[in-house]
């Protein structure tokens, strides 16, 4: 079909091949300068909205800019994903914040995960279907205009959940992974409506989170959410975009919280690789770092001008595949709640700007706390070891290579990043919670204490 | 004229109405032969049209035959669309390859392929070799097994409940056994195929083999008396007892158990396909089911009519073949 063209091609393969074969006879000590190990390169990822900085890195010739030759593989959920990267099948992947974190310790997959590149800030929500949400509407403030007050809280649900609880029937909700983001959202907003979530006891060979819980989560991949709510197996899930807006587009449920409502610009996905593969790669990672920040750059450039284009590209089949508005109603900063309640949320998806890229080890305390505070983390650790494992996981000193190459370079400023002589890798204290709490990452153990529902000193479930 | 035409059974009539020979039996014979299944896919169309505009999904309507031609088209310019990017691809590797020459003399340059996605076409390319390999890969096992089986009733009487056995078992539940098998054998650096498509072979071979088997066998063992006596009264030895005889007599038989073969290995490498997540057709029915845009459930529909004309096609082919080589020319083949 190509022909004449592969033709070519092959021919001038072998003359390149012959050429160069030569050129090594004569000068065999040319220096080399520091290309990436491993050009050829295979990245898994999961098939939700957050994907974007790998897709317009491969899409806007980044990765090719730094001489690298990816392909992107969507893979069946995040279990397969984490797995094909510890066994070597994928070089890197979209990840879930918690999974480098749980391989680490341990909890599901013990492997030696790290992460330099954070990829985006905010993005997922909590939708419930049609029926439970009749049944909540009744307790949601309203505004004069008759739209619920937001955020909504999980206040309202909490008589739902214990009508069906008095009832025994068991109240299902979906969120992705243990380890996700999701989960800890989900269980985050749950709790601070006075809803327990369940504990995790793997001392007790108890991985499903369901002790002394008020509702049950479990998981499902997030393209089948929307079709696993609508066949009524559970009643609500926790879940990246785009699979909240086709709850809305399909008419079958109504997001009722955004994550970003629930902690102002919490940390989101990452781009993990395995630790191995890491340091024997180290001018690959470096490169294919970089070719993400240009990436994370572009789709938050002038005010999110290139959103449209992104969405564009994911609603392609081989990204994510949804229809163009279904993606385009979150990632052009805007949220549709219930079916024709759009609001602006310009901060919904933030792929650079506040830093969202940068590698904290403040956010991944925040995640190692929840981990514990469910039951995840068997026992208490003292503040120290927090402070390990964020440091052996977040690898800001990878980051910082990159971004200062690309400032060098001239393709970033260096106002776009923190300033990496000074920068601790700890945010000040947070105090953007749904439940008005204050995170201080250097202060983990004093963190877990104030929750009301959770696991606080060295409690067992 | 009637010699060049006369491989062409269904043209024949045509070209006798052209020449004026009994034209009104042939134009019966057209009738009949084109025209009423015409008329049956006609009324397809029809109930089908009629039937998608009544069924309403979560994702749109259920296509109907108008969004099923719109997606193949689109299927189709999307193939366009990326083997130009792969063009593109190249010259950009080129260019960046002679750059890199440039800067270090002892870089040797390498031509990496295409990075970007498998389109339709790509797909059912993919699907075809797989199903050829496990058919071969199953043709080659159970040919001679079931030749060895038929010539000897014991041995016959010892392998039957084993096939018996094996023969009903569906794809789906070999799948997780041959994927952790493939994993634990298929151990390379750098492998020639995907693991992928071993799992999808192995599984296509296994369902595919017992049909084959048990029509070699019976064609083997059921060889016309006479034959027999004619071997042994030349007494022959049993290679060539096997070779002139044995086969022979028992090709027809062979190719309606590869017939058969063929058939379910076509529908079983759909299933494998999606499960075992290797590139083709049942992979892309089930991403298309996972990305639930409002195209998706057309798009599924143009994969499910290009199985069902592939797995039409490859009958018809083996169906050519068993024609051919059947010695029985009275027997009605369809």
């Amino acid at each position: 079909m190509r022909g004449t063209k592969t033709l070519r091609r092959t021919f001038i393969k072998s003359a390149l091949v012959l050429a160069t074969g030569m050129a090594t006879l004569i000068s065999p000590y040319a220096l080399a300068k520091d290309y990436p190990e491993k050009e050829e390169l295979k990245f898994g990822f999961i098939k939700l909205t957050d994907m974007a900085p790998l897709a317009i890195a491969y899409e806007k010739g980044f990765f090719e800019d730094e001489g690298l030759y990816v392909t992107l593989e969507a893979q069946a959920n995040w279990k397969v994903l984490l797995d094909r990267v510890i066994d070597g099948q994928l070089d890197g992947a979209h990840m879930l914040a918690g999974q480098p974190l749980g391989a680490t310790i341990g909890f599901g997959t013990k492997a030696d995960i790290i992460t330099a590149f954070s990829m985006d800030l905010n993005g997922n929500a909590i939708t419930v279907s049609n029926d439970i949400w009749e049944q909540m509407k009744p307790h949601v403030p309203m505004q004069a205009d008759g739209k619920p007050v937001h955020p909504i809280k999980a206040d309202s649900l909490k008589p739902v959940v214990d009508k069906y609880k008095a009832e025994g029937k068991p109240f299902n909700m979906g969120m992705v992974f243990p380890v996700s983001t999701h989960n800890y959202e989900l269980r985050y907003w749950l709790a601070a409506g006075g809803i327990n979530p369940g504990y995790y006891a793997p001392e007790k060979g108890d991985t499903s989170g369901k002790i002394k819980a008020d509702a049950l989560l479990s998981v499902t991949p997030p393209p089948q959410m929307p079709s696993t709510m609508e066949a009524g197996t559970i009643y609500g899930y926790c879940v990246g975009e785009p699979w909240n807006q086709q709850a809305v587009f399909k008419g079958i449920g109504v997001p009722v919280i955004t994550d970003y409502e629930i902690w102002k610009n919490n940390p989101e996905k990452v781009f993990g690789v395995s630790k191995q593969w890491a340091e024997k790669y180290p001018i690959t990672h470096k490169a294919v770092v970089k070719a993400l920040i240009r990436a994370a750059a572009w789709l938050d450039e002038n005010n999110n001008a290139n959103r449209p284009e992104a969405v564009k590209i994911l609603s392609k089949p081989n990204y994510v595949g949804a229809d163009y508005e279904v993606i385009a109603n979150s990632m052009t900063g805007t949220f549709e709640y219930e079916k024709g309640d759009k609001r602006d949320v310009p901060d919904f998806n933030v792929f650079f700007r506040y830093n969202a890229t940068y590698p904290y080890y403040s956010d991944a305390i925040w995640y190692l706390t929840q981990m514990r505070r469910w039951g995840q983390i068997s026992e208490q650790k003292p503040d120290s070891w927090y402070m390990d494992i964020a440091k052996q996981v977040y690898r800001p000193d990878i980051y910082a290579t990159a971004a200062k190459e690309l400032i060098k370079e001239g393709k970033l400023k260096a106002a776009d990043f923190p300033d990496f002589a000074t920068e601790s890798g700890f945010k000040p204290a947070q105090v953007d919670f749904i439940d008005g709490l204050t995170y201080d990452g250097k202060t983990p153990n004093a963190y877990i204490d104030q929750f009301k529902i959770g696991l606080k000193g060295n409690e067992k479930p | 004229m009637n010699i060049a035409l006369s491989n062409i059974a269904w043209l024949e009539p045509f070209v006798k109405v052209a020449k004026g020979e009994n034209v009104a039996q042939n134009v019966q014979l057209i009738t009949k032969t084109i025209g009423i299944p015409l008329v049956g896919i006609l009324v397809f169309l029809m109930l089908w049209s009629a039937a998608a505009n009544s069924i309403d999904t979560s994702l749109g309507k259920f296509p109907g035959p108008a969004q099923v031609l719109e997606q193949s088209k689109n299927l189709l310019a999307e193939h366009f669309a990326e083997r130009e990017r792969a063009e593109a691809f190249y010259e950009r590797q080129e260019e960046r390859n002679a750059q890199r020459v440039k800067d270090d003399p002892t870089y040797v340059p390498k031509i990496r392929d295409y990075t970007g996605k498998n389109t339709y076409i790509d797909q059912i390319g993919t699907s075809l070799v797989t199903v050829l390999s496990g058919f071969l890969l199953a043709s080659i096992l159970a040919i001679p097994l079931g030749i060895v089986i038929g010539l000897s009733a014991n041995l016959h009487a010892a392998f039957n409940p084993v096939i018996q056995i094996f023969k009903p078992v569906s794809p789906l539940a070999w799948l997780p056994l041959v994927t952790m098998v493939v994993s634990a054998l298929y151990v390379t650096d750098d492998p020639v195929v995907p693991k992928s498509f071993i799992t999808s072979v192995v599984t296509v071979m296994l369902c595919c083999l017992w049909p084959t088997v048990i029509n070699t066998a019976f064609g083997v063992a059921t060889i016309p008396k006479d034959l027999v006596n004619v071997s042994q009264v030349l007494r022959l030895n049993w290679i060539t007892h096997v070779r002139k005889i044995a086969i022979p007599a028992s090709i027809p038989m062979v190719f309606t158990g590869l017939r058969l073969s063929l058939s379910i290995a076509w529908m079983v490498l759909i299933a494998a396909e999606m499960l075992a997540q290797n590139p083709g057709l049942g992979k892309f029915v089930w991403d298309e089911f996972q990305n639930g845009s409002s195209d998706s459930l057309g798009r599924i529909m143009v994969a499910i009519i290009t199985i069902g004309l592939i797995g039409f096609f490859l009958d018809r082919v083996m169906l050519r073949i068993q024609r051919s080589v059947s010695w029985d020319k009275s027997a009605t083949l369809r």
